[in-house]
């Protein structure tokens, strides 16, 4: 598998570091209920096809991806600059 | 046979034994019959269990054998141990530390002792001894507490210096000095068993006494009417239970979707591989902390081994070269031999890895409705415990004592929560 790292390029995912569903771009305010943390932390959707994941290209440039990846062919089907997705969030 | 009546298979029960393996074999094998019936879906079971795998089918058996629940009906999309149980490295142990996996997986290994006479089944479980070995004193003193542990549950362990381990695994690379070899934490009654063999065996059990395996048939939908399980749609028909079990390993997520349930889980992917046959050479079940690696012979030869996930969420049940390239340097590293043995094949299982990295057993919210899931890449030492406790608690409504810690709860209450590992609770952590 590589990823399209947006600032490198296509690498190899020996360069990038998985975190997970990209439910950090989604983190609740600290005073959210008990329900909406637990929600956070644990609880996920993990349904197979694509997902938008967060990998953190930690031997390249250092930048955090979303990277939209289809979990059942394990096709890579683009990545962005994390900042650049919570920025048009914002 | 009484059991036969109950179960009202209308079929011959096949009975194995020495004298019959011997009868058979001089009269080319020509008496055997079917190992289970291929019956239609009924309208109606008291107890639907979704998901023909291990522990799916061990639920079916220990809700006939223990509990007398014999109207059952277990549905599997695919075939019979088609999942997890048949894509696995077939280690089965009892040395677990933190308390809730430590007396589930001692009630496991004690099941597994008997289940051969249990199930008149050959699944071929071998006592050959489980040592892990460890390459610091950090390590050293994590397993010895481990160690303990497992004695003070009433298990066996043997800690083993560096002299020790020499004498009994002398094909290791013992002078090197990245990975150094500490010693090892033994366990002689951790071993091996025939995965495929294991799923047959309950499966068989659980027929015998009138369960019936539906196969090819997929689970569409959950039937709940106000708060209560009422069945379930299929892709063939609609079945109606007063109780529906879900074991659906890797899948697990998906199907508790159809009730809506969201888990603490994620599906990654675990490759496992095997050599050509060479001649005995590992009598026992080696692990290798440095690399995360575990290595046991099958008895026909191959060189069985797996390291870690490939750390990412997939379905493809297939992994990808760097986390081969990983575990295969962790082999070489330990045992330079193994460097000319050539892989014969690799594979890879879906993995419901739950946030701690221990499973669950439990009710759900909803009236009927069970769960077992959160297994991570540990289910198959487990398989006679899930059935086990899971049919415990579907048949009484209590958890039994070996699974009271297994709660669904802990991941909100933070409450329990059963981190062997000590990473902390978190999603890729495991």
């Amino acid at each position: 598998m590589r990823l399209p790292c947006p600032i490198c390029g296509e690498r190899d995912i020996r360069e990038f570091y998985y975190q997970g569903a990209a439910v950090a771009l989604d983190r609740p305010d600290p005073e959210a209920s008990a329900d909406a943390w637990q929600d956070y932390v644990y609880l996920r959707d993990n349904r197979p096809g694509p997902l938008r994941e967060m990998w953190h290209h930690d031997s390249g440039c250092s930048a955090w991806l979303v990277v939209t990846r289809n979990t059942l062919t394990h096709e890579v089907l683009g990545a962005e600059l994390a900042i650049d997705v919570k920025g048009a969030r914002a | 046979m009484g059991w036969l009546k109950s179960g009202g298979t209308g079929g011959q029960v096949m009975r194995f034994s020495g004298l019959r393996v011997l009868k058979e074999g001089l009269t080319g094998n020509k008496g055997w019959s079917p190992h289970w019936r291929d019956p239609e879906p009924k309208a109606e079971y008291d107890v639907i269990i979704i998901g023909g795998g291990g522990h799916g089918l061990a639920t079916a058996f220990y809700l006939a054998s223990q509990h007398g629940i014999t109207n059952v009906a277990v549905l599997e999309k695919g075939y019979l141990g088609g999942g997890n149980v048949g894509r696995n490295t077939t280690i089965v142990r009892a040395n677990y530390g933190l308390p809730g996996n430590s007396e589930f997986y001692s009630h496991s290994l004690k099941l597994w002792e008997g289940l051969e006479q249990e199930l008149n089944y050959n699944v071929m479980h071998s006592q050959r001894g489980v040592i892990n070995l460890f390459n610091s004193d950090g390590s050293r003193d994590a397993a010895a507490r481990r160690g303990n542990a497992v004695i003070g549950q009433g298990d066996d362990a043997v800690l083993m210096g560096n002299a020790d381990v020499r004498k009994m695994l002398p094909y290791l690379d013992f002078d090197q000095t990245r990975f150094p070899i500490y010693g090892g934490l033994y366990q002689p009654r951790g071993g091996t068993a025939r995965h495929d063999a294991v799923a047959w065996g309950f499966a068989r059990g659980a027929d015998q006494r009138g369960v019936d395996l539906i196969q090819q048939c997929e689970v569409t939908g959950i039937d709940i009417v106000d708060g209560v399980v009422k069945g379930v749609q299929t892709t063939r028909g609609a079945i109606r239970a007063k109780k529906v079990g879900i074991v659906a390993a890797g899948r697990s997520s998906q199907v508790a979707a159809m009730a809506g349930m969201r888990l603490p889980v994620e599906s990654h992917v675990l490759q496992a591989f095997v050599t050509e046959g060479v001649k005995p050479v590992i009598d026992h079940v080696i692990t290798y902390e440095a690399g995360h690696f575990y290595i046991s012979q099958s008895d026909k030869g191959g060189l069985v081994f797996g390291g870690s996930l490939d750390l990412y969420s997939s379905y493809a049940s297939r992994g990808n070269l760097p986390m081969a390239e990983h575990v295969i340097e962790s082999a070489v590293t330990l045992m330079p031999s193994i460097a000319k043995a050539k892989v014969l094949r690799s594979w890879g299982g879906i993995m419901d890895m739950s946030s701690d990295g221990s499973p669950i057993i439990d009710k759900t919210h909803i009236d009927g409705l069970y769960i077992n899931c959160g297994w991570c890449y540990g289910g198959f030492k487990a398989t006679p415990a899930s059935g086990n406790t899971f049919a415990h608690l579907m048949a009484t409504g209590n958890p039994h004592t070996a699974a009271v810690r297994h709660r669904m709860d802990r991941f909100s209450t933070g409450v329990g929560l059963m981190d062997e590992e000590a990473t902390g609770s978190q999603h890729n952590l495991h």
